[in-house]
C-alpha cells in the first residue's frame, strides 16, 4: 500500500526517480521502526491501566480504604497533571518523592499496607506489581502534557545536584556510569538508539518513555525498573527500592527533560 | 548491608542537612559544591545493597582516575591534559602483557567473546567465562549489522594499520597498543568510557589474545 | 474470571473492525523457571465473538500465541451502536466475558 501511495506521488510530481527509491530495500532500523509501530495498537499497557485504576478505587489493606485520598503533588485525589510534576518535595514526608514511592507512602499511610511489601518484593509480584499498575494508570493520566517538575524548594534543588553527580558516578567492574551510555548524543548500543539525558531529548523520549510495556519479556516497568535494570548491566549492586539516589536521578532526568511531552505509557522493544 | 527503607535514610537526611543550617551560604540556599560532592557519596552508598557476585564495598569505591574524571564530568568540563598524563601513566604502569610472550591467539573465539555480554552482573555466577561485551559499542565484523556506536568502528582494524604481519618487528607498536589499549583502556585516554578489561580482572590473557587476533590477524573476517 | 480485556470496536463502510487486548499468560508450557523447572501451561484455547447475540468469529489457539494477545478481526454488517461481546476459554477451565458498544 505504501508503495502505492509514493509511486502515485511520484507520478504527480513528475519525479520518477522517488519510485526507485521507494522500493528500494528498507535498513534494520527502518524495519525494527515499523514492527515498533505495529506494536503501538494494542499496547498491552492499557491492560497494566484498567488494573491501576481499578486498585485506585478499590478498599484494600488493613484500614479497608482506597487510595483516592493519596496526594501526588497537586491535592488529595488529583491524579491529572501529577506525573509530570514528579519527582517533587512533600512536606508531609520532608522527602522528595517520585510517583512510585509517594503511591506507597499513600498505600501505607491510608490503606496500613507495610512498604517493605514493595520494597522487598519482586517484579511483577504481589504489592511491587499493584504499585507498578498503579503508576502505569496515574501516568497515563498526564500523556501528552509537558514536564515541568518544580524546582522551588531547596530540597528539590539539592536532589538535582545529588542526582547530576549519580549521573556522572562511575562503578562497578567496567567503570560505567549513567554517562558512559546516556551522555552524548547521537549514539547506541548494539541497535538500541540512546537518549542523551543530560538535557532535553525530546517528546516522548528518554524520562518522558516510562512506565513502558516491554514487549521482549512482556512485563510493564516503571522508572524505578528500569533504572534496577541500568544498574544491573552497569555491574552496580542492586539500588534500593525508592531509594534516594533513584529519586535524585528522577529529578535530575526529569528537569533537564522540561519542556518535553509525556508519551507514557509506551511500548519498547 | 541493611536495606534502607523510604522512611530512614535517602533524602530525608539531606534535606536535614539543609534545614539545619546553611549560614554563609549564597542567595541560592544550597550548600557549598565540596558539601554537595560528600552528601551525594554518602546517598551513593547507602542507596544500594549487595547482590549476588556483587559487592557495595568494591563496586562503589573509586580509585584515583575515576574520581577525577567523574568529578570533571560534573563541572562540565575535560580533565585537564597534565592530570590526565599522569592518570594514564598509572594506568600503564598496571599493564600485564602476556607472560607466554603470544599477543595474538584465535580469531574465532574472539568473535564469540567479543559478542558476549556475560558475567560480573548480579545475576551471573562468579565462576563463569565472562564476555567482552565489544559489539555493545563497536562495528567489528561486517556480517553483524547489531553492532553499536558508543565506540569508533573497528572493521579494517589491522588492515588500516598496515599490519601484513602481526610477528614483524613493524607490527609491534601496533601490536602492543591494542593488547595494552584492550587491558586498561585508560592508558591510552585516562577519561576513556571503556571497561579496563584485563585490568579489572573481567577478561583472561588468552581471552585478550583472541580479540587480538580477531582484529589484527589477517586472516580474520575483521580484515577481509 | 480472568482479568479484563480491553475492547473496540469500529464501524466503517458497512463493517465493524474489533481490537481486542486480552490479559493472559499464555504459557506455552516450554518454558523453564529459574530454578530448571518447566513452568505448567497455561492458555486460552478458545475465543469466540458475538455481534448483538449472532456468534461471529470463534477460534481455537495452542502454545504458539504470545502473552497477552491482541486479536484483530472485521465482521461484515454490523453498524454503530451494535453490541460486541467477546468471551474466551482457557485451559484452567476460566473464562472471561466482556462487552464493548461499536462507536
Amino acid at each position: 500500500m505504501t508503495v502505492h501511495k509514493l509511486a502515485a506521488a511520484a507520478a504527480a510530481l513528475g519525479l520518477i526517480a522517488a519510485t526507485t527509491v521507494a522500493i528500494a530495500q528498507k535498513t534494520s532500523t527502518e524495519a525494527i521502526e515499523e514492527y515498533r509501530e505495529m506494536l503501538q495498537d494494542g499496547n498491552p499497557a492499557d491492560l497494566y491501566e484498567m488494573k491501576g485504576e481499578e486498585l485506585w478505587k478499590k478498599a484494600r489493606g488493613p484500614k479497608n480504604a482506597s487510595l483516592e485520598k493519596c496526594d501526588l503533588g497537586l491535592g488529595a485525589g488529583v491524579t491529572k497533571g501529577v506525573f509530570v510534576q514528579l519527582p517533587r518535595y512533600f512536606a508531609d514526608t520532608n522527602q522528595v518523592q517520585d510517583l512510585e514511592s509517594r503511591l506507597v507512602t499513600c498505600m501505607s499511610t491510608l490503606q496500613g499496607i507495610d512498604p517493605k511489601e514493595v520494597i522487598n518484593g519482586q517484579w511483577g509480584k504481589g504489592e511491587r506489581a499493584n504499585a507498578t499498575a498503579l503508576a502505569t494508570w496515574v501516568a497515563a493520566q498526564s500523556k501528552g502534557m509537558q514536564f515541568h517538575l518544580p524546582q522551588s524548594q531547596p530540597q528539590e534543588r539539592i536532589a538535582y545536584e545529588m542526582g547530576k553527580r549519580a549521573f556522572f558516578q562511575s562503578g562497578g567492574s567496567h567503570d560505567f556510569s549513567c554517562a558512559t551510555c546516556h551522555g552524548e548524543e547521537g549514539k547506541r548500543i548494539r541497535l538500541q538508539d540512546l537518549p542523551n539525558l543530560t538535557k532535553n531529548p525530546g517528546d516522548g523520549i528518554g524520562f518522558a518513555a516510562w512506565p513502558a510495556y516491554r514487549v521482549s519479556n512482556g512485563q510493564m516497568w516503571t522508572m524505578q525498573h528500569r533504572l534496577n535494570d541500568c544498574y544491573r548491566q552497569q555491574r552496580f549492586p542492586e539500588p534500593t527500592y525508592g531509594s534516594a539516589i533513584t529519586i535524585a536521578l528522577g529529578v535530575y532526568m526529569g528537569v533537564n527533560a522540561q519542556g518535553a511531552k509525556s508519551a507514557v505509557p509506551t511500548i519498547k522493544r | 548491608m541493611k536495606k534502607s527503607t523510604l522512611f530512614t535514610a535517602g533524602l530525608s537526611t539531606l534535606a536535614v542537612a539543609v534545614l539545619a543550617g546553611c549560614a554563609g551560604n549564597s542567595s541560592s540556599n544550597l550548600p557549598s559544591n565540596a558539601e554537595l560532592d560528600a552528601m551525594a557519596l554518602k546517598m551513593e552508598q547507602s542507596s544500594f545493597h549487595d547482590k549476588g557476585i556483587v559487592k557495595v564495598k568494591e563496586a562503589l569505591t573509586l580509585d584515583d582516575t575515576l574520581r577525577a574524571c567523574d568529578a570533571a564530568a560534573v563541572a562540565g568540563h575535560p580533565l585537564d591534559p597534565a592530570t590526565a598524563k599522569k592518570l594514564e601513566a598509572e594506568n600503564l604502569k598496571a599493564i600485564q602483557w602476556p607472560t607466554d610472550g603470544k599477543y595474538l591467539g584465535d580469531w574465532k573465539s574472539g568473535e564469540k567473546i567479543a559478542q558476549s555480554g556475560r558475567g560480573r552482573t548480579w545475576n551471573d555466577k562468579a565462576d563463569a567465562a565472562n564476555g567482552g561485551n565489544c559489539y555493545n559499542c563497536h562495528q567489528i565484523d561486517p556480517k553483524e549489522i547489531s553492532y553499536g556506536t558508543i565506540g569508533p568502528s573497528l572493521y579494517h582494524y589491522g588492515k588500516l594499520r598496515g599490519v601484513t604481519d602481526p610477528n614483524s618487528p613493524q607490527a609491534q607498536e601496533v601490536v602492543k597498543y591494542t593488547w595494552g589499549k584492550i587491558w586498561n583502556a585508560k592508558a591510552y585516554n585516562a577519561c576513556s568510557n571503556m571497561p579496563r578489561a584485563g585490568y579489572k580482572g573481567i577478561l583472561t590473557q588468552k581471552q585478550v589474545a583472541d580479540i587480538m587476533a580477531l582484529l589484527l590477524d589477517p586472516k580474520s573476517p575483521v580484515n577481509q | 474470571m480472568g482479568d479484563p480485556m480491553r475492547i473496540r470496536a469500529q464501524a466503517k463502510d458497512g463493517n465493524v473492525l474489533v481490537r481486542i487486548l486480552m490479559s493472559h499468560e499464555m504459557e506455552s508450557g516450554q518454558r523453564k523457571d529459574a530454578s530448571g523447572k518447566i513452568v505448567p501451561a497455561w492458555w486460552i484455547q478458545e475465543v469466540t465473538a458475538k455481534l448483538n447475540d449472532k456468534q461471529v468469529f470463534s477460534c481455537e489457539w495452542g502454545p504458539a500465541v504470545s502473552k497477552n494477545p491482541f486479536l484483530e478481526f472485521t465482521v461484515k454488517g454490523g453498524k454503530a451502536g451494535d453490541k460486541v461481546s467477546v468471551s474466551w476459554k482457557d485451559s484452567k477451565g476460566d473464562t472471561r466475558t466482556d462487552e464493548a458498544t461499536v462507536s
